[in-house]
């Protein structure tokens, strides 16, 4: 790594978070990586609480009156939330990350057409899908219970 | 845009000396504006009229030498390419490109984007020597050949793909859009066959593994060059050859000059030569 | 170093694999009330009533997927955040820490979830 002499001017993690004037993909970016953290953080303690089953009945029971209370029932809908949006743009990020659907190598002619452009219509297809889940699953967790 | 009706405007400019500042700081200056001045003329102004110090880098004043990438108004632009009418606002704020650092002034210390650039060997890579050494003619490439990578060769190597990478923010260790984007033009191009060679630093941390498609690279680049693109397809090419799903193709040849063509009747010789 | 390029193919593979298992993991604990399928729920009511949650544990076909789901997941997940912690540029000695934290972590995770899987089968 070649050594620099100047004035330090790396965003760090501000170039997460605010770098400039963004676009929508960077929000979506900055989200998924949001809900892959939370998701992951309930996944370890969920395999901590499910394991219990092996104990039988009685410690079954003593693990889910523990989580059974408001707090975590909202966590687990967040978590619902966090999955439909995760797994949702996870699909586009697969397809986009191997390169179909960001278009082919075109001469750049302005006002240019980029790949944001080719796969925006996948990007709107992705958050309408994962607003349709959120729906479902808040009816599921709140109305029909 | 529509025309702005003031006669100045304030140009916030990020200042920083490194003989006398330990940090840099913010200056206001106020510049006259004409219709369909552009960023840089504003700069020129402020050197004129108010600070003979200022330092940056411009050089074609027509966005095709890439010397003037700096962060304008928040986002990374040529200075050259910008018209202040289209910021739409009557204070010009400019700052360094960030995520290099700073020389001096607006000048950022843009060596280590072209060591990584120079690390992933942008230039064609042959095997048959001889050719490459004493060439003895074109070499054979199609129209549709050409376009798989044109769109990527009108990198102008500007910084501002650098400069608005989430991913080159944070972590020094990633190439960036630009190395890779044009590691991608070379290796899409069907005269070179270095693919193994670039392969050896692509599959590390520095190839397009860190890259997650925030797509502000693209955005922001002044050419079109569109090197988010670039970078997925280099995955999928990656992720094929690791699945061995990749087909190689051989550089292509060089082209052969027809022996069994006779002239046409009647075209009259070339005039001597006076030279 | 193969590395990066092995290790991303992989964390794609997992996370296809576990939209499909975790789709219908969901589907099962929270949108049971709103897609009514057969047999999700054999013994009525809430997902986690223990009579459910027996039925599928001697289930070999819930055995197994939970086990997939499992290894699928951690794996997806913790390489997700070695990525995270990786792109803010730690020292070289933290790098082989997380690394090696991580690992062991993700492992003894596995253990864990598998073994409760396989001795749940015979409740």
């Amino acid at each position: 790594m070649l050594e620099s002499k100047g004035h330090p001017n790396r965003l760090g993690i501000w170039g997460w978070l605010g770098g400039g004037r963004w676009g929508a993909e960077r929000y979506l970016y900055t989200l998924h990586r949001l809900t892959g953290l939370g998701l992951l953080a309930y996944f370890l303690m969920h395999i901590l609480v499910t394991s219990t089953r092996a104990f039988g009945p009685e410690r079954w029971k003593q693990a889910m009156d523990a989580v059974g209370g408001l707090p975590f029932k909202v966590g687990e809908y967040l978590v619902f939330l966090a999955f439909a949006f995760h797994a949702i743009n996870g699909i586009r990020l697969a397809i986009i990350e191997l390169g179909f659907g960001v278009g082919k190598p075109i001469e750049p002619v302005y006002p240019y057409r980029t790949s944001l452009d080719v796969q925006r219509p996948i990007a709107i297809g992705v958050l309408v899908l994962a607003a349709v889940l959120v729906v479902m699953g808040t009816l599921n967790f709140w109305v029909l219970e | 845009m529509t025309k702005p009706n003031f006669t100045e405007v304030n140009y916030r400019i990020r200042r920083f000396d490194p003989e006398r500042d330990k940090a840099p700081h913010w200056e206001t200056y106020r510049v006259p504006f004409a219709a369909g001045m552009t960023v840089l003329e504003g700069l020129w102004k402020v050197k004129e009229l108010h600070s003979p110090t200022l330092a940056w880098r411009s050089s074609c004043r027509m966005g095709v030498c890439g010397s003037c990438g700096m962060l304008i108004n928040g986002k990374p632009r040529l200075a050259c390419n910008t018209q202040i009418a289209e910021l739409e606002s009557d204070t010009v704020v400019v700052a360094p490109l960030p995520n290099f650092d700073i020389v001096r002034d607006l000048v950022p210390e843009l060596k280590p984007m072209f060591a990584n650039h120079q690390e992933l060997k942008p230039y064609v890579i042959r095997d048959d020597v001889q050719e490459r050494e004493h060439p003895t003619n074109e070499f054979y490439q199609s129209a549709h050949e050409l376009e798989q990578y044109l769109q990527f060769t009108y990198c102008i190597k500007c910084g501002c793909c650098m400069a608005a990478c989430p991913t080159f923010a944070t972590d020094p260790l990633y190439s960036g859009p630009m190395p890779l984007g044009q590691a991608q033009r070379y290796n899409s191009d069907t005269r070179d066959g270095g693919f193994k060679e670039r392969k050896l630093v692509l599959v590390s941390e520095a190839g397009p593994w860190r890259c997650h498609y925030a797509g502000e690279c693209s955005r922001v680049c002044p050419k079109g060059v569109d090197p988010a693109k670039a970078i997925q397809l280099m995955k999928r090419e990656l992720v094929f050859d690791y699945l061995r799903l990749r087909k190689t193709k051989c550089p292509a040849k060089v082209a052969e000059k027809p022996t069994e063509v006779k002239r046409r009747e009647g075209i009259p010789d070339a005039p001597p030569r006076t030279v | 170093m193969m590395r990066d390029q092995k290790l991303w193919t992989w964390h794609l593979a997992a996370g296809i694999v576990i939209l499909v298992f975790l789709g219908m993991h969901m589907t099962i604990m929270h949108l049971n009330a709103v897609i009514a399928l057969k047999g999700l729920n054999p013994a009525g009511g809430h997902p986690i009533d223990w009579a459910n949650v027996v039925s599928r544990a001697r289930s070999g076909f819930f055995m197994v997927t939970y086990v997939i789901l499992l290894g699928a997941a951690l794996f997806h997940g913790l390489y997700g955040l070695r990525n995270i912690l990786f792109e803010l540029d730690p020292a070289r000695w933290l790098k082989r820490t997380i690394s090696a934290v991580l690992l062991v972590g993700g492992l003894a995770l596995f253990v864990v979830g598998t073994w409760a899987a396989v001795v749940a089968r015979s409740l």
